[in-house]
């Protein structure tokens, strides 16, 4: 009787899958075309499985193994289930071979079902709770069904009853290992995974070395502000590229981007995995009634509700998400570093922030006025731009304006007006005259980078100074710029090439000032004192760290100023966040506490005197922490401290500062 | 696409906003007059108020990134009367306001940039024949032809108003602040283009115009000891000294008064 039943059941299963498999790419469609590799994506997608998503999987070595097992298990025994019951193959060595993946699965299965027995609070209830009965249902059932094709039992072995129990077995594994795959079961993670891994947004995520924290790049795309018509930034779930709504569609629920994410933490209402299930419901229309994870904080489950065609965030509140959800992210990327499914969080909400400040003109609290700033003042504070080199009168400076060339273009970043950042700033050209960097400022003909204008969703102001710095820039020449910031590095970086064009290309080859120190140590044109200070651990800043995978540097520096860096549990690249990235302090969503106060919690775990940053955003945040914490100073400002400038390089120092060409002064008439 | 923010219910009035050219207080950029943006804000919040823009001057592209500045507020069109430069804008603008006949004219109290004399809502009321109403804070409703609002005096008071319409008001920073202007309207906005005729200004071409200087402000020096003096000090209201209030006076009486007083300071000789 089974001979008969199963091959229905499985050629009706796989029927329907593949009819759920058409709707569901329709669903996806729905969003903008985004062009992609369709042949080579899918050629490359076992590699960007089986070695890049492993490798973030792997973090967690119980659930890594735990998935080896049974995904393994149940693709090699799906494969020979449709061969030897399907077609009804039944030679005994595929019999054998699928016992053996069943067996596989089943291990795997009884792991799952451990891992649910007492499930942390970040994964997923609901149908993921019968997700490890139904893999162990579908395991069992296969299992038993092979014996006898294996030899193992009489082909009647058990009677019409047991025949029964195993039809119904089988029937309950396929409908949700089969079904619930395209149909939006807890299986639909491997369907849209796969192809969401070969159809990825940001492909170079996936370049060598095959580890997708090392990607250095941006998601963000430019806007084309030039189309009259277009409507700027995501309204609606419809308004995402199809490949975006993909790898929504991709998420495991297994909530590793909500124990990351610091605004989660700090009770402000944001919870990635909330998000992305957002997406995915607004992309097939209804209610978040069906979540079963956790809600944003603050925010009961239930009363929000979305269709493709409807809009993301209504001002009255009630739609898809709340405005205050978007605007709590502190684009840090945790949640992006730590996704085994590679979605891209933090740029889908840049991408909607754009709609609301673009087209809703509702940036929240300060947001309005830190924008009018920058586009009236190019610099958030709205400080006058002529007195960016107020804090360095004593300095004298060389400017390009004078120069024309230089090694080293010094970026000095929003921090001029900051009088503790001018602090870092100091020691950090201290640094550099003490290793006879030939470097310039671009002083008053600097303007802000544009990274706060673009977090906050402000397109136009980001590209408007990003090409007015490029256009400044052109006109000088230097092998590489030197930053402070992290912000403005990645900008620079990664988010000006875009930007440039055939007669002003805007690729340049940008250092963090801990990797140019780093260089100048190694090249020993530094020599330090012998540290005398307390123990110190260092603060990964986010945009440095996950955005552009330097982690290494800063601590090369530490370790030769002779520092044992005390690491924090959350270090490298599950750094946590301080708080200060993505225009966070300026829309100031309400929380619980505060996110810098989390990581100064952190700091004080270790019982270290002094935390090493490497960001003006980190620095005032932390040091907006009260005391007694631990000192926060800049890595340039611990190198500058430990520097023995000796007699002949002091020398050498003063008299090189004389013959920098003085800057004439010239009546200038309007 | 403005915000629903509730107002009094003014259905079916005619607004039309004067705006003009701001400038950056630091930079000299043009941008949004921050008082015109605040009077366009204040029609934006009269609920069922048809919201029209105007501006006269030139249409260059300076100009013409300012003024999207206002349309950024969610408004589709402004009404552009070209004008030569340092035309005198007063005539144009009384035959707009004639022929459109808009109950409520809102404008800011001075421009940033020009003369800014603040005297234009003045001529304009003089011209037409309505009546002015400075530092309004709050239309509270609009009844029969007639606006009762709430006009800002100094130190927070406040003077309810009623006004038989059509009248000019002129709006200051004590009115609520300006929404923030999106870039997405702003670019879409449509500009009606209407060439003029201009009349020249013949007193502002004698006019020598050159940045102004800051003036040296004397401080005040506090001789006190302790922290709360200064602080009371420096928090006190600056009296007015001299001075006198009249209350239930003929205009004669009044304008008697003022006269009196411009001649004691020196204003009228």
């Amino acid at each position: 009787m089974l001979d008969i039943l199963l091959p229905i059941l499985i050629f009706s299963a796989l029927l329907l899958t593949v009819i759920g498999a058409v709707r569901r790419v329709r669903l996806w469609r729905q969003g903008r075309p985004s062009p992609v590799d369709v042949v080579g994506g899918l050629l490359k997608m076992p590699r960007r499985y089986l070695v890049d998503l492993h490798h973030i999987v792997d973090r967690d070595k119980y659930i890594s193994k735990t998935h080896v097992a049974t995904a393994g298990g149940f693709v090699l025994a799906a494969l020979l289930a449709i061969i030897v019951h399907g077609f009804g193959l039944h030679s005994r060595i595929l019999g054998w071979a699928l016992l053996a993946a069943t067996a596989c699965m089943f291990t795997g299965a009884l792991f799952v079902a451990n891992r649910r027995r007492n499930p942390p609070a970040r994964l997923s209830k609901g149908p993921w709770m019968r997700l490890p009965k139904s893999l162990l249902a579908f395991a069992a059932s296969f299992f038993i069904v092979t014996l006898p094709v294996a030899g193992i039992l009489p082909a009647d072995f058990g009677g019409w009853l047991l025949a029964a129990v195993l039809a119904v077995g089988v029937a309950w594994g396929v409908s949700e290992m089969f079904l619930g795959m395209t149909w939006g079961g807890p299986i639909k993670h491997a369907f849209a995974g796969a192809l969401h891994l070969a159809w990825h947004r940001r492909p170079e995520r996936f370049s060598t070395p095959h580890n997708a924290s090392a990607a250095r790049s941006s998601g963000l795309k430019a806007l084309k502000l030039d189309d009259d018509k277009a409507k700027l930034g995501v309204e609606k779930p419809a308004d995402f590229t199809w490949n975006q709504l993909l790898g929504f569609d991709a998420c495991v629920q297994c909530g590793r981007c909500e124990a990351m994410c610091p605004a989660f933490a700090a009770g402000q209402p944001l919870n990635p995995k909330k998000l992305i299930q957002d997406m995915v419901i607004g992309m097939r229309g209804g209610t978040d009634a069906g979540y079963y994870g956790s809600p944003y904080p603050g925010k009961p489950i239930g009363e929000h509700e979305g269709h493709p065609n409807g809009p993301i965030v209504n001002r009255a509140g009630g739609a898809l998400v709340d405005a205050e959800t978007l605007w709590s992210c502190t684009t840090c990327r945790a949640c992006v570093e730590e996704c085994p499914m590679m979605i891209e969080h933090v740029d889908a909400i840049v991408d909607m922030r754009r709609f609301l400040t673009l087209e809703h003109g509702n940036t929240p609290n300060k947001g309005a006025e830190v924008l009018d700033n920058l586009i009236a003042t190019d610099n958030p504070g709205g400080f006058d731009p002529d007195s960016r080199l107020h804090w360095a009168a004593d300095l004298n400076l060389p400017l390009m304006a004078d120069k024309r060339e230089a090694d080293v273009l010094l970026w000095l970043g929003d921090g001029v007006f900051d009088m503790r950042n001018q602090r870092t700033l100091r020691s950090l050209i201290k640094v550099l005259r003490a290793a006879e960097v030939d470097f310039a400022v671009l002083g008053t003909e600097e303007r802000d980078s544009g990274d706060v204008a673009r977090r906050l969703g402000d397109e136009a102001t980001f590209q408007t100074l990003a090409r007015r710095n490029i256009r400044t820039m052109s006109q000088y020449r230097f092998s590489r710029i030197v930053t402070c910031d992290p912000h403005s590095f990645h900008v620079l970086k990664n988010e000006y090439g875009e930007l440039g064009s055939a007669d002003m290309p805007a690729n340049y080859e940008v250092y963090h000032h801990s990797t140019f120190i780093n260089e100048l140590v190694k090249a020993g044109s530094l020599t330090f004192k012998e540290w005398k200070g307390g123990s110190v651990t260092y603060h990964d800043p986010c945009y440095l760290g996950r955005y552009n995978g330097e982690y290494e540097a800063p601590r090369d520096v530490l370790r030769a100023l002779g520092i044992d860096v005390q690491e924090m549990a959350r270090s490298g690249y599950r750094s946590r966040c301080c708080g200060g990235g993505g225009g966070a302090p300026i829309t100031d969503i309400p929380g619980k506490q505060r996110i810098p106060d989390m990581r100064m919690e952190d700091v004080r775990a270790t019982g270290a005197d002094t935390v090493a940053v490497g960001c003006p955003q980190c620095t005032a945040m932390l040091e907006g922490v009260v005391e007694p914490r631990a000192d926060i100073k800049d890595i340039a400002e611990l190198v500058a401290d430990a520097l023995v400038i000796g007699q002949s390089t002091g020398k050498t120092a003063s008299s090189k500062s004389a013959p920098q060409p003085q800057r004439t002064v010239e009546e200038v008439t309007p | 696409m403005p915000p629903d923010a509730q107002s009094s219910s003014a259905t079916g009035l005619n607004v039309a906003v004067l705006v003009s050219i701001g400038r950056h207080p630091l930079t000299a950029r043009t941008r949004r007059a921050d008082q015109d943006a605040r009077a366009v804000e204040m029609a934006l919040t009269l609920s069922g108020a048809s919201v029209s823009l105007m501006h006269a001057g030139q249409h260059d592209s300076d100009n013409e990134e300012a003024i999207r500045g206002y349309l950024g507020m969610g408004i589709d069109e402004v009404r552009l009367l070209e004008q030569m430069p340092q035309a005198d804008v007063v005539p144009v603008l009384t035959e707009a306001l004639r022929a459109s006949a808009p109950q409520l004219v809102l404008t800011g109290t001075r421009a940033e940039t020009g003369e800014a004399s603040g005297i234009l809502p003045y001529l304009l009321a003089e011209a037409l024949g309505w009546p002015v109403i400075n530092g309004l804070a709050a239309v509270e409703k609009v009844e029969k032809g007639v606006a009762t609002v709430l006009q800002a005096l100094p130190r927070g008071k406040r003077r309810r108003l009623r006004v038989r319409l059509p009248a000019i008001a002129t709006v200051d920073t004590s009115a609520p602040a300006a929404r923030q202007s999106a870039f997405g309207p702003a670019r879409r906005g449509e500009f009606d283009v209407q060439p003029h005729a201009s009349e020249a200004d013949s007193a502002l071409t004698q006019w020598q115009i050159q940045p102004a200087r800051k003036r040296p402000k004397r401080l005040k020096i506090v001789k006190s000891s302790s922290a709360r003096d200064r602080f009371k000090a420096a928090a006190a209201k600056s009296d007015g000294g001299g001075g006198q209030t009249l209350n239930d006076v003929t205009p004669e009486q009044g304008a008697e008064a003022i006269f009196k007083l411009l001649r004691e300071e020196g204003v009228l000789r």
